[in-house]
């Protein structure tokens, strides 16, 4: 046992004792005193390409607690801000800093999966709770699932697996895939396939060019000379732009139809004019969700920012329902673990997105929409899948 | 492999040399004649770009914006010059590398504070909008021809200035005999001020006809700066024409890797660049060192 291994252990121990002592005469939310904040890590890229998208789930988060009261179960909230850069070389230290220096009650964060996956083993060694407001890696919630990690946004698999169902309904028999080779790419590709392939639909050839290249054009021709019915895609940002502009100006968008998740299209279609026409996605949001919630959110968002909603906001803010209903549940003692999480498990949260409640592993059950942009607007066609849950393969908890 | 799919495909890859070429081509002038190690090119292409889609989006007009910004990019090259590269033509390789990085930090910032991180697409210009249909299912896009025909005609140019004029003549005994070319009585100062405001110049000219296929991105210079170090090493540093063939060697090599060796693609570029100089240590057309 190294010096270190020994003093967490002792450490364990210790408060195990305590926790043990305190429970057995006195419930634990009185042992805290109520005066102290709560203190609110918060790990999210405030610069660099994710900027946006930290800022975004920041705010939202932030608008909803002081809905609320502006207090988290009756405590004030200090909050400790930290710029994660989205590099996950720096994501275990940036996560010590907030738990161990810092002595952050609930780290929350954040976009990167690289980075949220390192946060999960810091958060799992300190015996910390931390909750995912993005990052869609699949194992967080599969096989690095823990009983104090929670996300409340989506898990890579989870937006892709009904567009393989859209596909087939539009009468496609065969598909191309086309997806950066990177770890996102791959589930996402794998939630589209599951459906497809299941439901009689055929994987023609995936075409996977490097993370980040936008050099698209031996692939589109690739996709021209195999003549699929559909093509399946997974871009984002700069990406995802000029992937739909050269798509459309290799004359296929007209011949063959193109699916992908919310991401292709969200917060790039109005740039690509009409090469985004036609396009149809499946995501856990759509900005038109003809729902009194969604309609005074988005107004809110707007007043307080000065600018629109999209998904990334949606999750900040139902981070912060996530927040303020479990600790609302403890009274805000975050030492009472058992009940925090019991709290958590049990929650409802209603959202910009609709309804939605918590798997057992930790991940949200709800609605995936389809959604198509048309006269330069993205539309919500329907519902592509009623509450779905990822398959949280491979976690104990499931 | 149908032939027409092979054609389509060397097209492509021709297609990419070209767009490469123009990039590298101010690099082989700045770092191949000069001898200054510039990393802030794909900086400067970025600033391209990046004044391309402002101009157009004020003026509304793409020829337009390229007529605003090319001024404006040519004043950044010379200012850069003469206040800071000037002082370190004398000093080792390193000064420059740490000068002309501390360069990328400060433009990529400086777009971030100006413009923001959202993506920005640039529409092609009306009358080379539209694609040619080459079999039933692919078109090619009319504006990427005229991007070919832009940089053939960039690249005749640059050669018929750097072999064949009296300033191409200073220009490369300058790079090598810096105080002789002095002492005939050129001004040589001046002189190396225009050249790197020529080679900036053309590294923002490259990211402003190429926004509106590429898209205009926070970071967009990084990949483009490691690309086109590979092409004019390939080609042999200071040699116009084997910028020229290097940018096609490197787009041929790129399109065929994904074609081919779907899950190498990667590296194959790379792997190129590396047998190239195993075989011919200082490039395809570079001088014998």
């Amino acid at each position: 046992m190294t010096a270190h291994n020994r003093r967490r252990f002792i450490k364990q121990a210790g408060a195990g004792m305590g926790l043990a002592a305190a429970a057995s005469f006195v419930p634990t939310r009185f042992a805290i005193g109520q005066k102290a904040k709560i203190k609110l890590g918060l790990m999210l890229p405030y610069s660099g390409t994710y900027a946006a998208l930290g800022h975004n789930i920041t705010d939202a988060m932030k608008m909803r607690i002081n809905e609320g009261g502006g207090k988290l179960g009756g405590r004030e909230i200090e909050y400790v801000q930290l710029d994660d850069e989205s590099a996950p070389p720096k994501g275990k230290d940036n996560a010590s800093r907030l738990l161990v220096r810092d002595k952050c009650d609930i780290l929350v964060g954040t976009v990167h999966s690289g980075v949220a996956l390192a946060m999960a083993q810091v958060a799992k060694e300190e015996n910390k709770f931390l909750v995912i407001p993005n990052a869609g890696a699949v194992d967080l919630t599969r096989k690095n699932c823990s009983a104090k990690l929670f996300r409340t946004s989506f898990s890579n698999w989870q937006p892709a697996f009904p567009c393989g169902d859209v596909a087939l309904k539009d009468g496609h028999k065969t598909a191309v895939i086309m997806t950066w080779k990177y770890p996102a790419g791959f589930e996402s590709a794998q939630g589209f396939k599951d459906s497809f392939t299941k439901g009689g639909g055929k994987i023609i050839k995936e075409i996977l060019p490097d993370f980040p290249s936008v050099e698209f054009q031996a692939g589109l021709t690739e996709i021209a000379a195999l003549k699929p019915d559909c093509v399946y895609v997974f871009f984002a940002g700069a990406g995802a732009l000029k992937f739909m502009k050269d798509y459309d100006a290799a004359g296929l968008k007209a011949r063959i139809q193109l699916y992908g998740p919310g991401f292709l299209t969200d917060g790039v279609y109005k740039q690509a004019g009409s090469a985004a026409e036609g396009i149809k996605t499946t995501l856990h949001y759509a900005d038109d969700i003809d729902t009194p919630i969604n309609k005074k959110f988005r107004a809110a968002f707007k007043d307080q920012t000065k600018r629109d909603a999209d998904v990334y906001a949606v999750q900040g803010y139902d981070t912060g329902t996530f927040l303020l209903q479990g600790l609302a549940a403890v009274q805000g003692d975050v030492g009472a673990d058992k009940a925090l999480i019991k709290a958590w498990e049990g929650i409802k949260i209603d959202s910009p997105r609709g309804t939605f409640t918590l798997s057992k592993s930790h991940e949200p059950i709800q609605d995936i929409y389809l959604r198509q942009v048309y006269s330069g607007d993205e539309k919500l066609l329907g519902i592509a899948h009623k509450a779905l849950a990822d398959p949280g393969t491979g976690c104990t908890m499931a | 492999m149908s032939l027409s799919y092979f054609l389509i495909q060397t097209l492509n890859g021709v297609q990419y040399g070209f767009l490469l070429f123009l990039v590298a081509s101010g690099l082989t002038l700045v770092f191949g004649i000069m001898g200054v190690i510039n990393l802030a090119h794909g900086a400067f292409y970025m600033v391209g770009a990046y004044l391309a889609w402002w101009f157009a989006e004020q003026t509304g007009s793409f020829v337009l914006a390229l007529l605003l910004s090319l001024p404006v990019t040519v004043l950044l090259g010379l200012a850069t010059e003469r206040f800071a590269i000037r002082y370190l033509y004398a000093r080792d390789h390193l000064y420059q590398v740490l000068f002309t990085y501390g360069l990328i930090l400060i433009l990529n910032e400086l777009q971030r504070l100006l413009f923001g991180n959202d993506v920005h697409g640039l529409p092609i210009p009306a009358p080379l909008a539209g694609s040619i249909p080459l079999t039933e299912a692919q078109s090619y896009p009319i504006y990427r021809i005229f991007l070919s025909f832009t940089c053939i005609a960039v690249a005749a140019a640059l050669y018929l200035l750097i072999q064949r004029t009296r300033l191409g003549m200073v220009i490369r005994a300058g790079s090598t005999h810096r105080e002789m070319v002095s002492a005939l009585g050129f001004d040589i100062a001046r002189l190396f001020m225009v050249v790197f405001g020529l080679g900036v110049a053309l590294a923002a000219f490259a990211g402003m006809i190429a926004a509106p296929v590429n898209t205009v991105y926070p970071g967009m210079g990084d990949h483009i700066l490691i690309i086109s170090f590979v092409v004019v090493v390939i080609g042999g540093i200071g040699s116009i024409k084997g910028a020229f063939v290097g940018a096609m060697v490197v787009g041929i090599a790129d399109t065929f890797g994904r074609v081919l060796l779907p899950t190498g693609a990667g590296v194959v570029v790379y792997a190129v660049m590396a047998l190239v100089l195993l075989w011919r240590p200082q490039g395809l057309f570079g001088r014998t060192v």
